[in-house]
C-alpha cells in the first residue's frame, strides 16, 4: 500500500465478508457462515487443530467446504471452556468441543442449519431457545476495546484486521494530524498505564517528544510475568497489528522511527504470530519507510525476554534489550529522557497500545466516557482461582469486585464461601469480602493496600489459608528478585522465613510487628517497583486477616487446614467403615487398624500427603 | 553551568545542576554513608545505604544516583533514614560471615565501621537461611570468599570499567545472587589477569591478596638461606598509611629501616633495577626505530598488562618490549652477578619483593624465562599491604623509625628509575636516556610534561636528534583496550607506548595499601603518591638511568652490551598466546 486510498481498498473489500460475524449477511455471497476455532495457547494445547482438521474433512464431505470459512482466532475469554467454537451469523457458542463432535456440528449446524443444542454451551441453551455468546452472563458485562479483535479475526491476516478498520488511526494520524495533536487526544482520553503503573501515557508520550535528539525509540513491553495474567499474550496472540499500529502512532507522536518488542520467549504462539503481523505490515507497506507516502518511516523489530519477572520492570527491560543483566537502574533519568541505549524512548505495555487505535479513531473523549473520573476506559482481567469462569474479561474501570466475581465470573464453584481477591499479580494485596464492593481502578485498589497492577484477579475462598497465600506470592518475589538491591534481595528472604516460621507453628506475636516494619522498609527503600511492592500480600493479609495470623501463632492452628506443619490428618471413627483402602494406599505405612476395624492414622509417622483421604470411599478421613 | 538552589537538612545549598544529593552534602561537610558507591566507577543505587528523605518524595532515594532538583528539600539524618540504615545494615549482616576478628580487612571494614556509627547492638536480628559459602582460592594470587561478599559489586564495576577485563559478575538471582565467574568457574581458570583492582575496591573483606608472608618468615627463620629484599617505587610513597601517615608521604628511609629490623640480609632497591631496564628497553627502542623493527614498542614492566595481552591481545605480543620487568631484572642480577661477587650458591639465595602489585605474585612464577639457569629470579612477592603485616607483626614502631639507606650494590637509583612508580615514568626515563643517546647531546629539561598525570591516555610527540617520536602513555586496561582498538583501525599510530595496567600507574597498583570509597573520593589517592617520585626524582643529581655509576659497573664487568649476549640472556625474556576462558 502506498497510499490511504489503497487502504480504503481492502477495507471496503473486506469490510462486506465480515458482516457474518455480526449476525448479518456477506453482500458478496463469499461466505454462508464464519467458523471461529479459539486458536489462543489453552485452546491450542486443548487440540484446537484438531478440532479445525476435523472440520476441514467434514465440510469437505459435505461439498459445503467452499462456502463456509473457518479461522483461527485469538482467545476469546472463556478459557476454561475450551476448546470453544463460534458459529456466525448465530453466534453459537459450542464450548469444550472434541475432534468426536465435529461431525454433529458440520452435519446438524454447517450444513443442516440447526445449531446442535447438546453441543453448546449449557448456559446459551434455555428449554427451545438458544441464546448467542454475547448474551451469557461472562461476555454481558464486559466492553471489549483493547481486546475487540481478539476472537473476532484471523490474527495470521492483515486484511481481516484493516475490515475492522485496522491502521486506519495510523492513517488519519499521518494524513490529519500533527504529533502534538496525537499526544493531546491520548493525554484528553485519561489512559494509564496497564502494565501496572498506571502512569498517564499521554502525558509519557509528551515528555519522550519533548526532549531532543537524534534517536529516540519506541518500545513494547510484551514481558507478561505476572503467575496468571495472560491478558499480553491473548493480544499479540488475536490482534498483534493492533499493537503495531499503536506503536507506529506513538513514534509518529515523539518522533521515533524504531520499535522493539520485548515478548517472553515463553509465549511462542504470540511470537508467532507477531512475526507474521510484522512481516505483513512490512510487505502492505504500514511498517517501513514512507508510510502511507507521508515520508514518515517506522519499523519494528522483536527481542526475546529468557522469562525473568523482573524484565517486565521497565529499566530493566531495557537493560534486557540491550543485551545486559536484566536488572533496574534507578529512575530519575526515565526512560522517556534516557532510555534504550541511553536515547528518549516511550515504553508502554501491550493493552495500553491495544487502546490507542481506538482512541484515535473515536477520540479522547469516547474512550474518558466509561471508567472513572481518573481512571478512563476498560480493564482487562485475569480470573483465576477459586471461581468458575477461569479466563480472560474486559470491564470498564468503576465495576465492583462483586460484578466480576458473581456475574462474569460466575462465583465461586461448589458452594464454597468468598474469602477473598488477590488483585495485582504477585505483589498485589488480598481484598477481604468486606470491600467485595469497592469500584476498581488504580486509586481504590491502592487505598486498599492492593493494586491493579497488570490485572491479575485470584479469587480465593475458604479452603485457602491467608498465610500460606502471603508465604505463596513472596517466594515467588525472593525468587525473582533481581537482587540488586539489599532490601529487595535480602529483605523479602527474611521476610518470607518470618512467615514460613509462623506457618510452622514457630512464630510469635512480636513477628507480626516485626513483619510490618520490615515490609515498610522493603517498600521505601528498594531500588525499583518489583521490591516496592513486593511486601503487599504481607502487609494486606496482616490487615485484614491478623486473626488467621494469630490462630498460627498462638492456637498453633492453621484454620483453612492447609499449612501442613500444622494440621493432621484423622480418621473419623463413625465413618470409617475398616475396608483397608487407605492402608494399603499410604506411602509410610502410618495408617493401623485390622480389616473392619477402625483404623488409625499415627500422627508422628504421617507425612501429610493426603493420599488417604482421596482414597477413603466413606469420606473418613479429614484434615483438621 | 546553570546552578540549582537546595535545602539539605534545613541548610541552603547551592550546586550545580546535575550533582548527586551525596555530592550536594559533601559539600556542606555532611558525609553520607555509601557501600556501593565508588565515585567515577560504581553509581547504581543498589545498597541503599545512602538513603535520604525529600519532601513529596514517597519513598527513600538513594542519594548517590538522586540528582538534584531547585527546592528540593533534603533530610539525610530523619527518624525514617537512620531507621532504614539500622535496619539495612541488619539485613546485610544477616547474609555476612560475622567472623570479624580472623578478617583481613577488620579495622578497615567499610561495614563495620558502619555498624560502629549505626550502634548495631545485635548482629542477628535477621539471622536466617544463608547460602554455600563460596570460598575460591584457585588464582594465583587472591582470594574471593563470598560469605563476606555485600554483592555491592564494586569489584564488578572496576574490573569491567576501568579494566575491561570483566571475569567477574552478578550470577544467579534474588536471594542467590553472588558475584563470580561465568558458571561458577573460579578465578584461576578465567582470563583474570590478576591486576587486583577488585581488591582494592572491595569495601569488605570478600576479596584480598594471598597472603605469602609466611614463605618470607619461614625463609628469614631458615639459617641456611641468603634472604634479600627489594622493594618496587611506589612502595615507599603509600606504606605509610599503613601507619595512619598521611597519603603521599615518602617513608623510603623508614622502610629500609623496617626491613632490617624484620631481618633481611641485604635491603635492595628496585628503582635501580629500573635503571637496568631503561638500558635494556632503550636500546631496544633505538634498535627497532632504526633498524625497522615491530613498532610500536610496548612497554613490558606491568605484568597485568603483559597478561592482558597475552590473553585478550595477543597480536600485539610481537610489541610487546623483550626486557623483562624491574623485579625480574633485581632477581637475576641478585642470582648471577650478585651471588658471583659474594661467592653465593645462587640457590641459597631467597629473593622476596615488595610490590605494589598482585599480579606480581605470578610473575615471579611464570615459566617464560623468567629463571636463569633453572633458577628462579625470584621466590615471592608480597604487596604492600602484606609488608605492612609483616612490620606490624615484627613488633616495629614503624611511624618512629630512624631513616635508613638501601644496600649496595643495588641501593642507588638514578631519579629517571624512581618515576616508575607512576604512570608515564618508564616512557620519561626511556626518552630522557633514547634522546641522549639519539642525539649524542644532553637534554635540557628532563620533565617530559605531557605525559606526566593522571589521565588515562596521554599522548605526545618529541623530536629526538632529526626524528619525531609519537608516544603514548596509557594506565588502566580499558584504556589500553581502546588505543590497541584504534591502533588496528588505523585511528592512532604511535613509535613508543607505555602501558600499564592500573589508572595511575603502580603507585595505584592492586596491592597498595586500602583507601575508603570517601577517601577515594575527595582525594586524588594515586596524585598524592605520584607527587613523592616525582619530588624525588627532582632533588636527585643522578636523574638518568644511563649514568648510573652501578649500572655503568654491572655492564662492564658483567653484561657487556645491552640487549646482547650476557645482558639479552639474562634481561629479557618471551610471552606467549594464552587462551580466553
Amino acid at each position: 500500500m502506498k497510499s490511504l486510498q489503497e487502504l480504503k481498498a481492502i477495507y471496503e473489500r473486506m469490510h462486506p465478508m465480515m458482516a457474518v460475524r455480526g449476525g448479518g449477511q456477506d453482500s458478496t455471497n463469499t461466505y454462508e457462515r464464519h467458523v471461529l476455532v479459539c486458536g489462543g495457547t489453552g485452546c491450542i494445547s486443548s487440540g484446537c487443530q484438531k478440532i479445525v482438521d476435523a472440520m476441514h474433512e467434514e465440510l469437505k464431505k459435505h461439498g459445503k467446504d467452499e462456502k463456509v470459512q473457518i479461522i483461527k482466532t485469538g482467545c476469546f475469554g472463556l478459557c476454561a471452556l475450551g476448546p470453544i467454537v463460534i458459529v456466525y451469523p448465530e453466534e453459537s457458542f459450542y464450548s469444550m468441543v472434541t475432534p468426536e463432535c465435529v461431525g454433529k456440528i458440520v452435519e446438524g449446524h454447517l450444513v443442516g442449519g440447526n445449531p446442535v443444542k447438546e453441543l453448546l454451551y449449557e448456559e446459551t441453551v434455555k428449554g427451545d431457545e438458544i441464546t448467542s455468546l454475547s448474551e451469557t452472563g461472562f461476555y454481558k458485562k464486559q466492553m471489549r476495546v483493547s481486546l475487540r479483535n481478539c476472537g473476532v479475526i484471523d490474527p495470521e491476516n492483515i486484511e481481516e484486521y484493516i475490515a475492522y478498520e485496522g491502521y486506519a488511526a495510523l492513517g488519519k494520524v499521518l494524513t490529519e494530524l500533527k504529533p502534538p495533536d496525537v499526544i493531546q487526544i491520548i493525554k484528553d482520553s485519561g489512559i494509564r498505564g496497564r502494565g501496572g503503573g498506571g502512569f498517564p501515557t499521554g502525558i509519557k508520550w509528551g515528555f519522550a517528544a519533548m526532549v531532543e535528539s537524534d534517536q529516540k525509540y519506541i518500545a513494547c513491553n510484551a514481558d507478561e510475568g505476572d503467575p496468571g495474567a495472560f491478558m499480553d499474550r491473548s493480544i499479540l496472540e488475536g490482534d498483534p497489528h493492533s499493537v503495531l499500529e499503536a506503536m507506529a502512532i506513538a513514534g509518529y507522536a515523539i518522533g521515533a522511527n524504531r520499535g522493539f518488542i520485548y515478548v517472553r520467549a515463553e509465549y511462542p504462539i504470540a511470537i508467532d504470530r507477531l512475526i507474521i503481523a510484522i512481516n505483513q505490515a512490512r510487505e502492505y507497506g504500514v511498517l517501513g519507510t514512507n508510510i502511507f507516502g507521508t515520508g514518515f518511516d517506522f519499523d519494528v523489530e522483536l527481542r526475546l525476554g529468557a522469562g525473568a519477572f523482573v524484565c517486565g520492570e521497565e529499566t530493566a527491560l531495557i537493560a534486557s534489550i540491550e543485551g545486559f543483566r536484566g536488572e533496574p537502574r534507578p529512575r530519575p533519568p526515565f526512560p522517556a529522557v534516557k532510555g534504550l541505549f541511553g536515547k528518549p524512548t516511550v515504553l508502554n505495555n501491550v493493552e495500553t497500545y491495544a487502546n490507542i487505535p481506538q482512541i484515535i479513531l473515536k477520540g479522547g473523549e469516547w474512550f474518558k466516557s466509561f471508567g472513572t473520573e481518573k481512571s478512563a476506559g476498560t480493564k482487562v482481567f485475569a480470573l483465576g482461582g477459586k471461581i468458575k469462569n477461569i479466563g480472560l474479561v474486559e470491564v470498564p474501570m468503576g465495576i465492583t469486585l462483586r460484578e466480576i466475581i458473581e456475574e462474569i465470573g460466575g462465583g465461586i464453584p461448589d458452594g464454597k464461601q468468598f474469602k477473598a481477591a488477590q488483585t495485582g499479580g504477585p505483589s498485589g494485596g488480598c481484598i477481604p469480602m468486606s470491600l467485595i464492593d469497592t469500584k476498581i481502578d488504580y486509586d481504590n485498589l491502592l487505598e486498599i493496600g492492593s493494586m491493579m497492577g497488570s490485572g491479575g484477579l485470584i479469587v480465593m475462598d475458604e479452603d485457602n489459608c491467608m498465610v500460606d497465600i502471603a508465604k505463596f506470592f513472596l517466594e515467588f518475589t525472593v525468587e525473582e528478585s533481581c537482587g540488586k538491591c539489599t532490601p529487595c534481595r535480602v529483605g523479602t528472604q527474611r521476610l518470607y522465613e518470618m512467615l514460613e516460621r509462623i506457618s510452622e507453628g514457630k512464630g510469635c506475636l512480636e513477628d507480626i510487628e516485626k513483619m510490618k516494619e520490615l515490609s515498610a522498609f522493603i517498600k521505601e527503600n528498594s531500588l525499583c517497583g518489583l521490591g516496592q511492592t513486593a511486601p503487599n500480600p504481607v502487609l494486606s493479609t496482616l490487615m485484614y486477616f491478623e486473626d488467621e495470623y494469630k490462630a498460627h501463632i498462638l492456637d498453633k492452628k492453621c484454620p483453612a487446614a492447609v499449612c501442613e506443619k500444622l494440621l493432621s490428618i484423622v480418621v473419623v471413627p463413625e465413618k470409617c467403615k475398616g475396608c483397608t483402602l487407605c492402608k494399603r494406599v499410604c506411602p509410610v505405612d502410618c495408617i493401623i487398624g485390622e480389616t473392619k476395624e477402625i483404623h488409625v492414622i499415627e500422627q508422628d509417622k504421617c507425612i501429610k500427603c493426603g493420599a488417604c483421604i482421596d482414597k477413603c470411599p466413606f469420606k473418613a478421613i479429614i484434615k483438621q | 553551568m546553570s546552578m540549582v538552589n537546595l535545602k539539605i537538612n534545613n541548610m541552603d545549598v547551592q550546586v550545580p545542576a546535575g550533582t548527586t544529593i551525596l555530592e550536594a552534602a559533601s559539600s556542606l561537610n555532611l558525609k553520607i554513608p555509601t557501600l556501593c558507591y565508588l565515585k567515577d566507577i560504581n553509581a547504581i543505587g543498589a545498597c541503599r545505604i545512602c538513603v535520604v528523605e525529600i519532601k513529596g518524595v514517597k519513598n527513600l532515594a538513594a542519594s548517590c544516583v538522586y540528582p538534584v532538583a531547585e527546592g528540593m528539600e533534603i533530610s539525610i539524618n530523619s527518624e525514617r533514614v537512620l531507621k532504614s540504615r539500622k535496619t539495612n545494615l541488619e539485613l546485610v549482616l544477616s547474609t555476612h560471615n560475622r567472623r570479624c576478628l580472623s578478617c583481613v580487612r577488620s579495622g578497615e571494614c567499610e561495614l563495620q565501621e558502619l555498624c560502629k556509627d549505626y550502634g548495631i547492638e545485635n548482629e542477628t536480628v535477621f539471622a536466617g537461611h544463608n547460602f554455600e559459602e563460596i570460598y575460591d582460592e584457585s588464582a594465583k594470587h587472591m582470594v574471593r570468599d563470598n560469605s563476606r561478599c555485600i554483592v555491592c559489586r564494586r569489584c564488578v564495576a572496576v574490573c569491567s570499567k576501568n579494566q575491561a577485563v570483566s571475569v567477574i559478575g552478578a550470577n544467579e538471582r534474588g536471594f542467590k545472587t553472588h558475584i563470580g565467574c561465568a558458571f561458577g568457574a573460579g578465578l584461576g581458570e578465567v582470563e583474570c589477569i590478576g591486576c587486583g583492582q577488585c581488591i582494592n575496591v572491595c569495601p569488605v573483606g570478600a576479596i584480598y591478596e594471598k597472603d605469602e608472608t609466611d614463605k618470607v618468615w619461614a625463609a628469614l627463620h631458615n639459617p641456611t638461606k641468603h634472604v634479600v629484599v627489594q622493594t618496587a617505587p611506589s612502595i615507599r610513597t603509600a606504606l605509610g598509611e599503613e601507619f595512619g601517615m598521611p597519603i603521599g608521604t615518602n617513608v623510603q628511609g623508614k622502610m629500609a629501616a623496617a626491613l632490617r629490623r624484620i631481618g633481611f640480609k641485604h635491603i635492595f632497591d628496585t628503582d635501580v633495577a629500573a635503571d637496568f631496564t631503561i638500558m635494556e628497553e632503550a636500546s631496544e627502542f633505538i634498535e627497532r626505530f632504526t633498524a625497522g623493527g615491530t613498532l610500536p614498542l610496548i612497554t613490558s614492566c606491568s605484568p597485568g598488562w603483559v597478561e592482558y595481552c597475552e590473553r585478550f591481545y595477543p597480536e600485539f605480543i610481537p610489541n610487546l618490549s623483550s626486557c623483562k620487568s624491574p623485579q625480574q631484572m633485581l632477581g637475576a642480577l641478585i642470582k648471577t652477578y650478585y651471588a658471583k661477587q659474594k661467592g653465593i650458591d645462587p640457590k641459597d639465595i631467597y629473593m622476596v619483593t615488595v610490590m605494589p602489585c598482585t599480579a606480581k605474585k605470578y610473575e615471579v612464577a611464570r615459566t617464560e624465562g623468567n629463571a636463569v639457569e633453572g633458577i628462579f629470579d625470584c621466590d615471592v612477592s608480597i604487596t604492600t599491604r602484606e609488608f605492612a603485616r609483616m612490620i606490624k607483626r615484627a613488633g616495629i614502631d614503624f611511624v618512629n623509625l630512624p631513616e635508613e639507606s638501601f644496600d649496595n650494590p643495588f641501593g642507588e637509583s638514578s631519579g629517571a628509575g624512581d618515576i616508575f612508580g607512576r604512570s608515564g615514568g618508564v616512557m620519561e626515563a626511556a626518552l630522557r636516556t633514547a634522546s641522549e643517546w639519539i642525539s649524542g647531546k644532553p637534554l635540557e629539561k628532563l620533565e617530559f610534561e605531557e605525559i606526566r598525570g593522571i589521565k588515562g591516555i596521554k599522548e605526545a610527540t618529541y623530536k629526538v636528534g632529526d626524528h619525531e617520536v609519537k608516544v603514548a602513555v596509557v594506565a588502566g586496561l580499558a584504556n589500553a583496550s581502546q588505543v590497541l582498538e584504534d591502533i588496528k583501525a588505523g585511528k592512532r599510530d604511535y613509535h613508543f607506548i607505555e602501558i600499564m595496567g592500573c589508572l595511575g600507574g603502580c603507585v595505584n597498583g592492586g596491592g597498595q595499601p586500602i583507601q575508603t570509597a570517601r577517601t577515594r573520593a575527595m582525594v586524588d589517592v594515586p596524585g598524592l603518591r605520584a607527587s613523592v617520585l616525582n619530588n624525588q626524582d627532582k632533588v636527585k643529581k643522578l636523574r638518568l638511568s644511563h649514568e648510573s655509576p652501578i649500572v655503568k659497573q654491572v655492564y662492564a664487568d658483567y653484561l657487556g652490551e645491552p640487549g646482547k649476549g650476557k645482558a639479552h640472556d639474562i634481561l629479557h625474556t618471551h610471552y606467549t598466546k594464552k587462551e580466553r576462558f
